[in-house]
């Protein structure tokens, strides 16, 4: 099963590729990865997509937290939560494509934030089920480029992930 | 005070009680060695490779409990020493790891003897650090000792670039008193309830077992452990890594299990209705297929890292903490609780122990006219009076030793059991010695073994270490000769150890005692004889046969149920 594990480490060099290596070296998969310094500058968060069974989740979340520089970690899967993604897509937007680019953009609550003569940059927020869906709604062929931040997430309600 | 950063290094090494510091010196570590050189409350230890240093100061720790301490230099001397660390680690050894790196300007820039040190040690440390700031040497120092030393112990490697040790940028020095490291909190205290529930179950068991790993010794929880296992009077096994944690001699223990385990041992693994894992991690060595271990228990697991716990085998009531304060919490739960062991279930477990130790399992030919490597150990254990410490390399020696000598006393059996290192022996008996200098130290080995840290016997000359080496001379790597036997139709690839050097020779040159053992009556005799020399290092070659097989065997995906018997014994 899909599991999104939230982590808090010291924001020290090396932290990253510990947490990796552990990933590689015990063989367990990541989906996606993303890592920025949170309010308090002397931790940084971590939001890893991973899968597997509630065996290896369990071996995963306990590898983890054995690692001396995770201070506390979370599976966000375990109960109600919500997760977004950041798409940046660039397409090609000529003639009579502008508009009707502009109108999946709304109906998919994005924003074009680039423009010229020939494309568009367009910034979108979701699950990843969303950004799937715009991509195969805007079509392969207009596609330039895509990149995607990987699903970071939090819990619902007053429950936090905090030192 | 004001002190360099090389000066800050040595006085940490003081304030943690460092008695010995075993390493190699080389141009980033020089300003360090020579804060060395300047004083007398650290014996530096110089060894002939560096990963004769990490097993040194491995084997000091797995006698003493106190974390083995190391310097290198940067580059080849962090690889060399990498085996050592990896050996460490896998059997939980408190170790910390001082290693030289290249000025801090120069990192990253391919500079002479740079290697990016914690990069390389990362997937085999608990922990490491790079010291960016000489303010930060003291601080980390003291982190790595804790680290090492605390919780599963481990080894630690603090890199530290050379500028950051340079005799002329000085600052005061103050040792920190305590460490807080709000991401690292072992849990030592078992959880009451769990306790209560396990207590419960050992005392409904109908055929129980007790299995005892590493952990026991780590924790120095033998007497707990001897207490609870006479208390409950349940039979008891222990793992390679945990022999001497319960008295060898004991008439409660029936020897160790798992692969080379006993008859005995596997069977009662087997049948076991429920089982007390102690301090133990169900190694595939230990557990064979797991799909098939131990099918009708209840396991409790005590163990102080949650990984371990149902990391291989999923277990009914584990218990996180320190061994050592989870058995004393059993064993007041027990005394507080009115219930007791189901006796008369007891007594017919044993009674069906006991016929399967009457199989003797380790039996072998004592009337053969070539040395029996059995015959070596069991006699190294009457003439050391069982009371020796035993370091042993990898292979069957290893296996021998740990079937035939009967360890009495924790921290006596010192082997590599999770990474398998040979080469471990000898710098690990040096170790040994400087801890313990008036014991009687044995290193058990092969020819193949020794030969790839030969070089320390230089060593162990140097520092006076009067060490037994007792080499299993089969002119074959003898396990892998095992398996290619067993499994690939005797086809002995690469296992036989050609030109293999005259030992004694060899030994007299580095300035020590050789002595060669061909028949089977000299064999008591010549280990008399190396005993008396009390203050030498005797290296004793025994020629053994060369077919000798390690018995019982679980080969691979078995069950203990399944073991492979000695032939002369499948016969009878």
């Amino acid at each position: 099963m899909r599991h999104i594990i939230s982590i808090l480490v010291e924001n020290e060099s090396g932290a990253l590729s510990r947490i990796a290596g552990l990933f590689s070296a015990r063989g367990y998969n990541i989906e996606s990865l993303t890592v920025a310094p949170t309010d308090d500058t002397s931790l940084s968060r971590m939001t890893i997509v991973t899968k597997g069974t509630d065996e290896i989740i369990e071996q995963i979340t306990k590898q983890l937290n054995k690692l001396v520089d995770v201070v506390r970690l979370v599976d966000l899967t375990e109960s109600l939560h919500i997760e977004r993604e950041m798409m940046l897509t660039k397409v090609t937007a000529m003639g009579g494509m502008r508009e009707e680019i502009k109108r999946l953009v709304d109906i998919f609550r994005g924003h074009i934030i680039d423009v010229t003569e020939t494309s568009y940059v367009i910034e979108l927020t979701g699950d990843g089920d969303k950004l799937d869906a715009f991509i195969k709604a805007i079509g392969g062929k207009s596609i330039i480029e895509v990149v995607r931040s990987g699903v970071t997430g939090i819990a619902r309600g007053e429950k936090a992930l905090k030192v | 005070m004001e002190l360099s950063g090389g000066e800050i290094i040595v006085e940490s090494l003081k304030c943690e009680g460092v008695e010995y510091l075993f390493g190699y010196p080389g141009g980033a570590v020089l300003h360090i060695y020579d804060a060395l050189y300047q004083q007398k409350d650290i014996q530096h230890v110089l060894v002939r490779h560096e990963q004769g240093a990490t097993h040194a100061a491995d084997g000091y720790a797995r006698a003493t409990g106190k974390p083995g301490v190391v310097l290198v230099t940067s580059g080849p001397g962090a690889t060399n020493a990498v085996t050592g660390i990896a050996t460490a680690h896998l059997d939980s050894i408190p170790m910390v790891v001082l290693t030289g790196q290249v000025p801090r300007a120069f990192i990253g820039s391919d500079a002479f003897q740079e290697v990016d040190a914690v990069g390389i040690t990362r997937p085999c440390v608990k922990h490491n650090f790079l010291v960016s700031s000489i303010e930060e040497l003291a601080p980390t120092i003291k982190k790595a000792f804790y680290v090492a030393s605390s919780g599963r112990p481990g080894p630690v490697v603090v890199d530290i670039p050379k500028d950051v040790t340079a005799p002329n940028i000085k600052i005061p020095f103050e040792y920190p008193e305590s460490v807080d490291l709000r991401s690292y909190n072992p849990v030592l205290k078992g959880h009451p309830g769990q306790i209560r529930k396990a207590v419960d179950l050992l005392v409904s068991a109908k055929r129980p077992m007790i299995y005892t790993g590493g952990g026991v010794v780590i924790s120095d929880a033998a007497e707990e452990l001897t207490e609870i296992t006479r208390t409950l009077g349940y039979p008891i096994t222990n793992t390679l890594m945990g022999l001497g944690a319960y008295p060898g001699t004991d008439s409660q223990f029936i020897g160790m299990l798992g692969m080379h385990g006993t008859y005995e041992a596997n069977m009662a693994m087997h049948e076991c209705d429920v089982l007390f894992a102690v301090g133990a991690r169900f190694d595939d060595r230990v557990t064979g297929d797991v799909e098939k271990f131990c099918p009708g228990a209840k396991i409790i697991h005590v163990d102080v890292d949650p990984a371990s716990i149902s990391k291989n085998v999923k277990v009914h009531i584990p218990i996180v903490g320190d061994v050592k304060i989870v058995l004393h919490e059993i064993l007041d739960t027990l005394r507080q609780s009115n219930q007791r062991p189901d006796n008369p279930s007891i007594e017919t477990w044993w009674a069906r122990i006991r016929k399967w130790q009457a199989d003797d399992c380790l039996s072998y030919d004592r009337a053969s006219k070539l040395i029996k490597p059995q015959q070596v150990i069991e006699s190294l254990w009457e003439v050391t009076g069982g009371d020796a410490y035993v370091t042993s390399d990898v292979g069957q020696h290893q296996m021998w030793a740990a079937q035939f000598y009967k360890f009495d006393k924790p921290r006596r059996w010192i082997n590599s059991g999770g990474l398998g290192t040979m080469g471990f022996g000898l710098p690990a008996a040096l170790g040994v010695q400087l801890a313990h200098p008036d014991a009687q130290v044995a290193c058990i080995t092969g020819e193949a073994s020794i030969l790839m840290c030969i070089q320390e016997l230089s060593t162990c000359l140097q520092y006076d270490t009067p060490i037994k080496v007792i080499n299993l001379n089969n002119r074959y790597m003898g396990m892998v000769r095992q398996w290619q036997e067993f499994q690939y139709d005797g086809r002995y690839s690469h296992s036989y150890v050609d030109a293999i050097p005259d030992f004694v020779k060899l030994t007299e040159s580095f300035g020590h005692v050789g002595m060669l053992i061909e028949k089977p009556a000299d064999v008591e005799p010549a280990l008399k004889e190396a005993f008396a020399l009390r203050d030498k290092l005797v290296f004793m070659d025994f020629v053994t046969d060369q077919t000798e097989n390690v018995y019982p065997m679980i080969e691979a995906g078995k069950g203990h149920h399944e073991m492979r018997l000695a032939p002369a014994r499948e016969l009878a």
